[in-house]
């Protein structure tokens, strides 16, 4: 571990697919890397525990999955530092970041820091969503991925997006039973994804979703155009029910999937002070960033799905690109020890080819992301959609003041599975655009530390200075 | 110009809040201009402690001031609750300081000696306990801690929740609570003033400045100043625990939902953007001294706010002599005064004149005298 | 709720509110308890409802559990251990 003194040419936040193909170019150039990872195995999520799995049927995750062994024994082999269970608390503008593991927190100075900090699964605020037996689907597919686990019981999938097609098939090819997929895209979304068809037809998203679909299809009943969803149960699931064109429905069910999308995580990049935008198309928070991918503060990029979600190919290309330009920065002479740059660009175009349509059909409908009365959008702090519209009604402008009056955002999860859903709520009661209402201020620690860990970091004389008075 | 309003208060954080509580409860017809939803933002960021040991040095009718409003606060807060339904959860257990070694436990008693050798200085009972008579109360203190100092009379509420009660408050007595209304100009006008916005033009008979540090910027526009000093505190906060502190500290209280806040930094810098995580790391440091068993706490937030501060740390209290029913009230302990801000300066202002008994000390003109000498 | 598809894995033995049971090498805390049936992991320190693990990856912190006696640790990023205590995290932490 180097001391702060001697600091390392780069800094990598999070080894998915973004972080490992910028260390394996980054330490590949022989620049001293630092790949950092909260799980214990690099892989991110999208090939979680790829190092690990006990699911050695290769045909169960699909080519996609096992694409990533390669990638992670490429960072692997390339001299990089990777460390697993470490979590990255805090970053400023100096490029210091604080992080933690086996106990013990420490201050790291980088040249430059990438974060690959990826995404986590968007709100899905319904009704009974804090049920135990309801999960995302994302929860669902790391268990089968890390552990070889199955739900047991009756399973009911519900939402939209690749995502929770792919993981129905999965499950399926695992021999587990599903009682039925609800599909909550709405239907104004087919046609508003038509413009976009023919940039989507060369994709490779194109054959294979359809091929999922109809791989699904063929074994599980498939609702379309629901709405209304809620879980009902005390105390646990118990049954799901929702609308669709046949009228209301009920299913018992022990397990509730629920997925509609996934979003930057920009917990890290926000408290970092890093400037962000509203993205309309995928409704949610992405970094300002130039062409070079470099963000609001000098020598800190993002890669990958942190920057707006365009999946694991695009991640990997941007993660090298983002080495690329670290190499460049720091070590230009090393250049000609890294790929080509025209190829990874030319990689990143065609792994972002039919996403806009990915966008369009997948957007969430606006009554899975505008909770209303009882249901909860904070749910750590337990608070109402109802008692954010009120505070809304005595003044509460944004997030922020709605989190003084209501303690929304305030709990450990730190706005990450309440933020949207709270931005979104003030806008529709406000009559303006999320870009306008704003964001929660995020401030480190992102994730929780000890007390005891904190107290032992390094004690300035003007920190002593500040606290010890008389 | 337009009268709308019988009052326009500048600033809708505690102090602007309470006050304008206060006056609308007074049948006055009042308007809140506040800043959007970013705003530097005291009353978001504050310890919430409603505090009378320490305070008045260099001024003792302060001390007099904050155990009056101290003692009014159980009535604000049962006011807040019969009309909002909201338990800002008031508590008067009593507080300490508490010291670690003997030269901090000495210089806290000398502290104490010099503020209470003031003449006409109030009576707030406050005792310097040695570690015996602390940990009897305390238990669970470290062993570096030497003794402490407490006062009866101390105590804390729940500040946010206090902040919500008041602007609920104020939309059930029909206020007008204008956000992203940041007031760029007030100009002086025939029979009261019109103040300019950042959404427009706003007229009222009477103006109450309450916009923090920016009262600096503004009060010199209707004849009135207010020095100010501005610093920067940071403050940790952990997960919820049962309960386990029962008296409130200076610079260390547990909360009505169980979370620890740790406090009570101070620097001089104006950017509340930012923090030093070395400041919390030395702040985490003297509250493990001081309760071991918070060390297996997790942190799970940290901010940094702006003080709110004149430059002698007193309150100011005045009304334009130039341009009369032009107020100004700043002051760093907004949750501390704001009983008597909503219940006693809040009908003075709506009579039109100041109680020279209750709150002259506290006009700026005592930093011209200053001057002078 | 969850069964486990291949049963050949090491097994690590642990307890969950003092009940001995198995776990595989590799499984996350909270893993190991949706494998052994629980249905829920906590209960909130607001309302006292029943939570179970939601994102299984580090973000909605609904798996916090007592490990080893220390309390409200994220179950879903701890990787179990011969030998570990898991106790369902009851409300509001203590503070010993």
């Amino acid at each position: 571990m180097s001391a702060g003194a001697n600091p390392y040419d780069v800094a990598i936040v999070g080894a998915g697919p973004a972080g490992l193909g910028a260390a394996a170019i980054t330490a590949g150039a022989g620049l001293t890397t630092l790949l950092l990872d909260e799980n214990p195995t690099p892989g991110g999520q999208i090939y979680r525990a790829v190092t690990t799995t006990p699911l050695k049927e290769r045909s169960i995750l699909g080519g996609d999955y096992w694409a990533g062994a390669a990638l992670v024994a490429e960072a692997q082999a390339s001299g990089a530092e990777i460390v697993g269970g470490a979590t990255v608390w805090s970053l400023d503008a100096s490029r210091e970041l604080a992080a933690s593991w086996a106990g013990t927190s420490r201050f790291i100075k980088a040249r430059r820091v990438i974060l690959a900090t990826g995404a986590l699964e968007r709100p899905f605020p319904i009704p009974g969503w804090t049920l135990p037996g309801v999960m995302t689907a994302g929860a669902l597919q790391t268990l089968l991925k890390s552990s070889g686990l199955v739900p047991d019981g009756r399973l009911v999938l519900a939402g939209t997006g690749p995502l929770l097609w792919l993981f129905a098939a999965q499950l399926l090819r695992a021999g587990a039973r599903i009682e039925a997929l609800l599909d909550t895209t709405p239907w104004a979304n087919y046609l508003r994804a038509l413009p976009h068809v023919p940039a989507f037809a060369i994709s490779r998203y194109a054959a294979q979703g359809l091929a999922l679909r109809r791989e699904v299809a063929r074994q599980v009943e498939v609702v379309s155009g629901v709405t209304r969803l809620r879980a009902e149960g005390q105390g646990g699931l118990a049954s799901v029910a929702f609308a669709a064109r046949s009228g209301e429905r009920r299913l018992m069910a022990d397990v509730l999937a629920l997925h509609q999308g996934v979003v930057p995580n920009v917990n890290l990049a926000m408290a970092a002070g890093i400037a962000h935008r509203w993205q309309p198309a995928q409704l949610c928070w992405v970094p300002v960033l130039d062409a070079a991918g470099n963000t609001s503060i000098d020598g800190i990029a993002i890669a990958g799905d942190g920057t707006g979600i365009g999946g694991a190919l695009a991640a990997e290309a941007q993660g090298r690109l983002a080495g690329l330009a670290a190499v460049a920065a720091v070590a230009p002479e090393r250049l000609a020890r890294v790929p080509d740059r025209q190829l990874l660009a030319q990689a990143l175009a065609r792994a972002e080819r039919g996403r806009a349509l990915l966008d369009q059909l997948f957007a969430p409908p606006r009554w899975s992301r505008l909770p209303e009365g009882d249901t909860i959008v904070c749910r750590c702090e337990e608070v109402t959609a109802g008692q954010l519209l009120e505070a809304v009604g005595i003044g509460a402008m944004g997030p922020n003041q709605a989190k003084a009056f209501l303690r929304c955002g305030m709990g450990p999860c730190q706005g990450r599975l309440c933020g949207l859903t709270v931005t979104e709520l003030i806008s529709k009661a406000r009559g303006v655009a999320p870009a306008e209402v704003g964001y929660f201020r995020l401030r480190p620690p992102v994730k929780p530390i000890t007390l005891a860990e904190l107290a032992a970091m390094a004690h300035t004389q003007r920190a002593v200075a500040a606290v010890v008075r008389e | 110009m337009r009268r709308d309003y019988d009052v326009a208060v500048v600033g809708g954080g505690l102090v602007g809040a309470a006050l304008a509580w206060g006056l609308a409860r007074d049948g006055q017809r009042v308007v809140v201009l506040d800043e959007g939803d970013m705003a530097s933002r005291a009353s978001r960021a504050n310890f919430a402690l409603v505090w009378v040991q320490s305070k008045g040095l260099g001024m003792a009718q302060y001390m007099g001031w904050t155990v009056r409003s101290s003692d009014a606060w159980r009535q604000l807060a049962q006011d807040l609750r019969a009309q909002t339904g909201l338990d800002v959860c008031f508590e008067r257990p009593g507080g300490f300081h508490l010291a670690l070694g003997e030269a901090e436990l000495a210089a806290r008693a000398q502290r104490l000696k010099r503020l209470h050798n003031q003449p006409g200085a109030a009576d707030t009972s406050v005792e310097v306990l040695d570690r015996a008579a602390v940990e009897r109360m305390l238990p669970g203190i470290g062993p570096e801690v030497a003794g402490g100092s407490f006062c009866p009379l101390d105590g804390h509420v729940n500040s946010l929740r206090t902040l919500h009660a008041f602007h609920k408050g104020l939309h059930l007595l029909g206020a007008d609570y204008r956000p992203g209304h940041t007031v760029h100009d007030v100009v002086p006008a025939q029979a009261g003033f019109r103040l300019m916005t950042s959404r427009g033009e706003v007229g009222a008979e009477k103006i109450v400045l309450a916009a923090g540090n920016a009262n600096m910027r503004l009060a010199p526009l209707v004849g009135l100043k207010s020095p100010m000093q501005p610093n920067r505190g940071q403050i940790l906060v952990t997960e919820r625990a049962a309960p386990f502190l029962h008296y409130p500290l200076v610079t260390i209280r547990q909360t009505d939902e169980g979370t620890i806040m740790i406090g009570d930094s101070r620097e001089e810098t104006t950017d509340e953007t930012m923090l030093d995580l070395s400041i919390a790391a030395v702040e985490a440091d003297r509250a493990r001294r001081m309760f071991p068993a918070l060390g297996k706490l997790n942190v799970v937030r940290t901010w940094s706010g702006i003080r709110v501060m004149t430059q002698d740390g007193f309150p100011i209290y005045d009304q334009s002599e130039r341009y009369p029913g032009a107020f100004v009230v700043g002051c760093h302990s907004g949750v501390t005064l704001a009983a008597n801000h909503a219940l006693v300066l809040a009908p003075m202002i709506a009579r039109g004149r100041l109680n020279a008994d209750l709150v002259g000390a506290f006009s700026a003109r005592r930093f011209d005298v200053a001057k002078v000498a | 709720m969850l069964r486990r598809l291949l049963e050949e894995g090491q097994r690590v033995r642990l307890t969950i509110d003092g009940k001995p049971v198995t776990a595989c090498v590799g499984d996350s805390v909270a893993a190991a308890m949706l494998s052994c049936g629980l249905r829920y992991c906590r209960t909130t320190p607001i309302s006292g409802e029943k939570r179970a693990p939601y994102c299984m990856m580090g973000v909605c912190f609904e798996c916090l559990v007592t490990i080893d006696g220390i309390n409200n640790r994220q179950g879903c990023l701890i990787e179990v251990r011969e030998g570990m205590r898991i106790d369902t995290q009851l409300g509001r932490r203590t503070v010993e």
